[in-house]
């Protein structure tokens, strides 16, 4: 152990592999961890206990038509999930998707996403109104021309002005605006707030020719393609919750989507484990639409979890990667420890030969090398740590990175020092143990 | 008491024997002060690696304190000669940028049982008073002379309180006076302490020293009596 005291100077450079590879591991897991809990953040803001149901996809002659191909959704499974999955599920909503530009005044906006639900929906998405107040149950019932709007639409179209109780133009209805939506920023490049909230039902029954379900209506019920001072005030006559009775378009042929929904989206009561209550949204889905056993699914689940672990496992397979190549960087370290060990056995053949001549056995030479070596890498092991901790705040402070410490990491980084050591000492350790203590006291 | 029966030893170079001793039988007391001498290629060397128990003999049984250490393997070798045998070397051997008090504990490191730290102190910086360093004791071999550094070695020969001495040209890098200082030593350590002490020299005027001169040549001893030789140097 002394020798390496002895030397210092080379003892610093045979390290210097270890400490950079060991540097690398810290630094690249703690920015990596870091990373990832920043993720699991963001996602967890986007809510993590929001499972989201789409009807199957459609293959048409190999075409396959990707998920919400299938109607296969009804405002009905929203009400039966809310009623039979009362362990599990907080609120439920069902979902339609409608777009098309807003005017208010001689201004005009596309916004980014239309979307209606029901009085829980905003809730759901966990929305908050700051001015104004969000649409009631009765609201939804009557689908009535009222609508929430997101900051930015509320800043492009009104411009410091209060929006609450003004009107506004969508697809040539007119619409309250009864609330503001508090700001929710961007995420993955999309504003939130460029948004506007309605009654799944005014979607439904006013806006139908913006939708892609337009297609659908537009061979006989030209009434909603464009719809027309009299069919938007028509409210009387639609009732959502009903079955076949229900002839609102009776000169077209059955409307194919009319009734069903884009997607349900529910809030789950345990935000740790969306399972359960995945399983029992399914069964009650598959009791609904009377699906026999054996027969696939018409919906496809997704919960908001899982977007989170897709980009903790992307963020994963590049700490992975780049601890590969801190890993070979370690490996490289290692050899050149074995080569300044081989070089030191060499040098001090000499002095293994006197000790074994005043009584070392050979395993105590094999000790005494093997001990050296490891306290090599340990050295080198705890200065790399140093530096990685040091290298990763430095990054964090300057390029703003979220880091986040672990001990792990560097229990881990001192464990594979030490048996970087163990590998890389134990032949050089073994051939000073094998010396002939005659050959090498006259060794020159 | 040493005792070796029969001792051959036979090198082995590619297909070729080379008998090195050729059966030597030798008996030599303890508290004896003994040299042994000899032409280089006489076998003295490959005889004294047998007595310093760091090879083994081809054939022939040698016994120490009435022990037949012959067979020993390596690492029961390791121990008799860390507890038995001191070793002093023409070349000194000291590690080197290690203080000599340093210097003189290292073998009991490998003692067995171990003694404390401060034990191992306390008998190293005996040692050192004995061969008269006491004010050097802090400073490197670099920073010794030759006498001094085998002063060093002596005092590093004994740490463990060894029975035999067993010193291999301890004479041959140093000057005269240096030479005559260290051979005192050798002598008082005999006399004073009792050791066994075996000088391996082919040096006549170190080997009239000691009380014994065993003399080889071409593999086998020719035993003769320094005292004569002994007594006219010193007149």
């Amino acid at each position: 152990m002394r020798a390496l005291v002895r030397n210092p100077m080379r003892a610093v450079l045979t390290i210097l592999g270890i400490v950079i590879g060991i540097a690398a591991v810290v630094a690249i897991r703690e920015i990596g961890e870091g990373s990832k809990e920043q993720i699991s953040t963001q996602v967890a803001s986007l809510g993590a206990d929001v499972v989201n149901v789409w009807g199957a996809s459609v293959n048409t002659t190999g075409v396959n038509s990707g998920k919400g191909g299938r109607a296969s959704l009804y405002p009905e499974d929203a009400a039966a999930i809310l009623r039979e999955c009362k362990e599990t599920v907080l609120m439920a909503s069902p979902m339609v998707r409608a777009g098309g530009q807003v005017i208010v005044g001689n201004k005009n906006w596309s916004p980014g996403s239309m979307v209606g639900g029901n009085e829980d929906y905003p809730k759901i998405e966990g929305w908050t109104v700051v001015n104004g107040r969000s649409f009631t149950k009765e609201q939804v019932d009557n689908s009535a021309r009222v609508c929430l709007i997101g900051m930015t639409i509320a800043k492009e179209l009104f411009a410091g002005k209060d929006p609450v109780g003004q009107e506004i133009r969508i697809k040539d209805v007119v619409f309250t605006i009864i609330g503001v939506l508090g700001e929710k920023g961007a995420d993955m490049g999309n504003d939130k707030d460029d948004t506007i909230i309605m009654p799944w039902t005014s979607i439904r029954t006013r806006l139908m020719g913006a939708s892609r379900e337009a297609a659908i209506m537009r061979g006989g019920a030209s009434n909603a393609t464009k719809p027309s001072a009299t069919s938007t005030y028509s409210t009387s006559a639609v009732n959502f919750y009903a079955g076949t009775e229900l002839q609102p378009y009776t000169s077209a042929p059955h409307p194919l989507r009319t009734r069903t929904v884009d997607n349900l989206i529910i809030k789950i009561k345990d935000k740790e484990n969306a399972k359960p209550a995945m399983e029992q949204i399914t069964q009650v889905l598959r009791r609904e639409h009377n699906l026999q056993p054996g027969v696939l699914d018409d919906f496809e689940m997704f919960d908001r979890g899982q977007i989170s672990s897709m980009v903790t496992s992307i963020s994963d397979t590049m700490t992975t990667l780049l601890m590969a190549v801190a890993f070979i960087s370690l490996v490289v370290g290692g050899v050149g420890i074995m080569n300044i060990m081989l070089v030191s056995v060499t040098e001090r053949t000499r002095e293994i030969g006197l000790r074994m001549a005043v009584g070392a056995r050979p395993r105590d030479i094999m000790q005494q090398f093997l001990l050296e070596s490891v306290l090599l890498c340990l050295v080198g092991g705890i200065l790399g740590i140093i530096l990685g901790h040091g290298a990763s705040s430095i990054i964090s402070a300057q390029a703003g990175w979220p880091i986040a410490t672990s001990y792990a990491a560097m229990a881990l980084a001192v464990s594979v020092a030490a048996f970087i050591g163990i590998v890389f000492g134990w032949y050089p350790a073994y051939k000073a143990s094998k010396l002939d203590p005659i050959d090498a006291l006259h060794h020159e | 008491m040493i005792q070796l029966k029969d001792i051959t030893k036979v090198y082995h170079v590619g297909e070729i024997d080379l008998p090195v001793l050729k059966g030597i039988s030798l008996t030599i007391e303890d508290g004896e002060f003994v040299s042994l001498t000899g032409a280089s290629g006489s076998g003295k060397s490959t005889l004294m690696n047998l007595l310093g128990c760091l090879d083994r003999p081809s054939s022939g049984e040698y016994w120490i304190d009435g022990k037949n250490v012959a067979n020993l393997n390596a690492n029961q070798r390791a121990s008799l000669r860390n507890e038995r045998i001191g070793f002093v070397f023409q070349n000194f051997n000291l590690l080197p940028r290690t203080s000599a008090l340093e210097n003189v504990m290292m073998p009991a490191a490998y003692h067995h049982p171990a003694l404390s730290q401060a034990e191992i102190r306390a008998n190293a910086l005996k040692l050192i008073r004995l061969v008269g360093l006491e004010d050097r004791m802090h400073h490197t071999p670099a920073q010794l002379s030759g006498g001094q550094q085998q002063r060093v070695a002596i005092a590093r020969a004994l740490i463990n309180n060894p029975g035999i001495l067993l010193a291999d040209e301890p004479t041959g890098n140093l000057d005269s006076v240096t030479s005559v200082e260290v051979m005192n030593m050798f002598r008082d350590l005999n006399r004073d302490q009792g050791l066994t002490v075996i000088i391996v020299t082919h040096d006549p005027k170190t080997a009239a020293f000691t009380d014994r001169a065993i003399h080889m040549s071409d593999g086998l001893i020719t035993e003769g009596v320094a005292n004569e030789l002994n007594a006219s140097l010193k007149k």
